[in-house]
């Protein structure tokens, strides 16, 4: 069990959890709920919303107003409940394949318009809850149900995406620093008096992707997640060849004078009052 | 004296995934024959809390011994 | 005095989402409803309410779900192609019973179809365009008028009935203008969803009331429970066991199937002694109004029957006024989609003629004439 504050904040008697032994996304929602409950956020103010997939089971687990979308509408649902109601702290879990392919539209516009949702991509570079089929971030060569000669199609960076479409914050760790995790996550939740904060969090999935990839059990890929995650700081020393393969973790955007779109929108009710 | 800690596994919970046990420096945690997580060496404990947030099961907690 | 104005029936389906208690528009432009979002858009901030224009279909409903979640009454727009988008959320709001108004101006299909002529191609994709079953909630206006009233009911159903409820005109109706006195506030019900009445701690989302219809929390005011898509129990969480999976599917349907009788309206017209009738809806509606009265001038015994909700259809009333007459004409702006129900409710006591016209023109009164003509 973990400690109280955690606990209160889940729905204990749907646990354990449907996820596989040593899933990397149980690691996050752990991490979600300790920022959560660190940050003493009143527990029928917080909206964990997800799409489909794995990934977006969580919020099941999570005894708050938790909000179970479709497959990768979780920010366009989210978006509305933000309007409607812009003193709820939104969570907003998705998976790779959920928010960047199905969902990517969804996702670039919740960036652009800065609205106040911390978005956390949960990234195991699969699809694991249909069987292993490759996503936007399997990375090239890799196999997958739907690669079973590699993967061909070219990978998003999620955190270069979410700055070039706007997000005010955007960082990423991976499952192998869960504290890091937290303390990023803390920072993101945060930042929603201020805009779209997007975390990416390299996960992993052993059954559908390490499996086929060598990695088959889940302490391989914690050592290869530790093992290739680097720095931001230090990445920003190292050439393009030294930084193959690699996962830069850090903050890579964090504009603090930004301006969210609800408070925004309120000045639209202001001027057509005025009107 | 060095602080001891208690390292409180929910069994039910745990799925014996053996991160909290490759994770841990001091090697207090054993994998049973269950195949569950158990703390085999308590008193090596330096309270890192690595197990407990490193759980995808939430099943561990940490607390400094009275 | 009562305020009189001429508007175009995208502006009075807006205004009568206003006047309704809507503050959420969430949608995308598309021709030919593209005017309900631009109104929306000066409206609602007026009254404290939000606008946001989505980055494409899907997203226009899924916030509208999302912020009736959140506690306000919530609209989204589109037509033809927009609405085959939105049909997954569609499926959505009705399993997760989410009210939410949705306007669908029809036009011409399939697909990028013709964009800027009239159709009546949506009737089946109201019913059958999302997998799975439900109760449907349609209405069709013929009048400005009917616009702005309609929609302000669509909202009272959408809120009683914790479903979509759309509102569907079509390319005329959408961008005609006529006159339109606007009832006055007071006049006309409004009806807000059931809140619930116990304490959090005894909240159980989905169970319902003796209607059928569980009471709504919003997201926000105290209560804290989970909304999917998945087929749930009571609790709201998501189950496989048959008896649970009986008990929701079953009642979303029942819900509304019960209260048929609350929800099915139409409007006869001279059908005491018509030998003939026309059944139509929409703008089709207009101009066979026209042709029966002029008809009627000549002596010739013909009615009009004017289904206003689509779904549920008015089967009971159709099959009683087949016992009555000798024939049933269906002219429809689509290849025949209302004229299977209206057969289906004949069930072969009298003749049903079907007439159809998919060329993006409108059926004219001569030509409603005529085939009165060929069987009166």
């Amino acid at each position: 069990m973990p400690r109280e504050d955690v606990k209160k904040l889940l729905r204990t008697k749907f646990m354990p959890h449907i996820w596989c032994p040593g899933c990397g996304h149980g690691i996050i929602m752990h991490a979600i709920l300790r920022a959560l409950a660190d940050l003493k956020i009143p527990q029928d103010q917080i909206c964990i919303s997800s799409g489909i997939g794995c990934s977006s089971r969580m919020p099941g687990y999570i005894d708050a107003c938790t909000l179970h979308t479709a497959h990768g509408r979780s920010l366009a649902f989210a978006t509305g409940v933000k309007m409607a109601n812009p003193g709820l702290t939104i969570v907003n879990v998705m998976g790779d394949g959920d928010g960047t392919a199905i969902g990517g539209n969804h996702f670039i516009h919740a960036c652009r318009r800065n609205i106040g949702i911390t978005a956390v991509v949960m990234n195991n570079n699969i699809y694991g809850m249909t069987g292993g089929q490759a996503s936007p971030t399997t990375p090239e060569g890799a196999f997958a149900s739907t690669a079973p000669y590699g993967a061909v199609d070219p990978t998003f960076d999620i955190c270069k995406l979410a700055e070039g479409a706007g997000a005010t914050f955007v960082a990423r760790a991976t499952v192998a620093q869960p504290a890091m995790c937290e303390q990023i996550l803390k920072k993101a939740i945060l930042h929603q008096k201020k805009g779209f904060a997007v975390v990416e969090i390299v996960s992993f999935c052993h059954t559908q992707f390490g499996r086929k990839n060598k990695r088959s059990r889940p302490m391989d890929n914690f050592n290869f997640l530790k093992d290739n995650s680097v720095m931001k700081a230090k990445a920003d020393t190292m050439t393009a060849e030294e930084l193959k393969g690699k996962i830069i973790i850090g903050e890579f955007v964090n504009i603090e004078d930004a301006r969210e779109y609800t408070e925004r929108y309120d000045e639209v009710i202001a001027r057509a009052q005025k009107a | 004296m060095a602080k001891k800690f208690d390292i409180d596994i929910f069994s039910k919970w745990c799925k014996g995934c053996g991160l909290c046990i490759a994770i841990c420096p001091k090697k207090v945690l054993e994998l049973s024959e269950q195949v569950k997580s158990v703390p085999v060496r308590p008193d090596d404990c330096i309270g890192c809390h690595q197990c407990d947030n490193v759980c995808p099961d939430m099943a561990i907690t940490v607390k400094e011994r009275d | 005095m009562a305020q009189v104005e001429f508007w175009q029936g995208n502006k009075a389906i807006a205004m009568g989402a206003v006047a309704a208690g809507c503050r959420f528009f969430g949608g995308y432009p598309i021709t030919p409803s593209t005017e309900i979002m631009e109104v929306m858009s000066e409206e609602l901030p007026r009254l404290g309410g939000k606008f946001v224009q989505m980055e494409d279909e899907i997203g226009g409903i899924a916030a509208t779900i999302g912020a009736s979640i959140a506690g306000l009454k919530s609209m989204t727009g589109s037509s033809g192609p927009g609405i085959s988008l939105k049909q997954e959320l569609l499926g959505y709001a009705y399993i997760a019973e989410i009210p939410i108004v949705v306007a669908d101006v029809q036009r011409g299909g399939p697909s990028t179809g013709l964009p800027t002529k009239v159709s009546q191609a949506d009737v089946m994709q109201a019913k059958w365009g999302t997998h799975g079953d439900h109760g449907t909630i349609a209405y069709a206006p013929s009048s400005i008028q009917e616009c702005y009233e309609i929609t302000v009911k669509a909202f009272n159903m959408a809120e009683r009935f914790r479903q979509p409820v759309l509102v569907m005109a079509d390319e005329i109706i959408g961008h005609m203008r006529e006159k339109i006195v606007i009832p006055e506030p007071g006049t006309y019900e409004i009806v807000d969803r059931k809140k619930p009445t116990v304490c959090p701690e005894e909240f159980i989302p989905y169970k319902a009331d003796d209607d059928d219809i569980p009471p709504m929390a919003a997201f926000g005011d105290g209560y804290r429970w989970h909304v999917t898509g998945l087929t749930s129990n009571d609790w709201g969480f998501p189950t496989n066991e048959a008896d649970e999976i009986d008990k929701k599917a079953n009642r979303i349907i029942r819900k509304v199937d019960r209260f048929r009788d609350d929800i099915v309206e139409f409007k006869e017209e001279s059908m005491d002694d018509a030998e003939v009738v026309v059944v139509s809806y929409g703008s089709v509606s207009r101009s066979a109004l026209r042709a029966i009265r002029e008809l009627r001038l000549e002596g010739v015994k013909v009615g009009h029957f004017r289904p206003i909700t689509l779904w549920p259809f008015p089967d009971k009333e159709i099959a009683e006024l087949s016992k009555r007459v000798k024939h049933i004409i269906v002219p429809e702006l689509n290849a025949g989609q209302m004229v299977n129900e209206v057969e289906r409710a004949v069930a072969g006591r009298c003749e049903v003629h079907r007439k159809n016209l998919i060329n993006g023109e409108l059926y004219k009164p001569d030509h409603i004439m005529s085939f009165i003509k060929e069987v009166a």
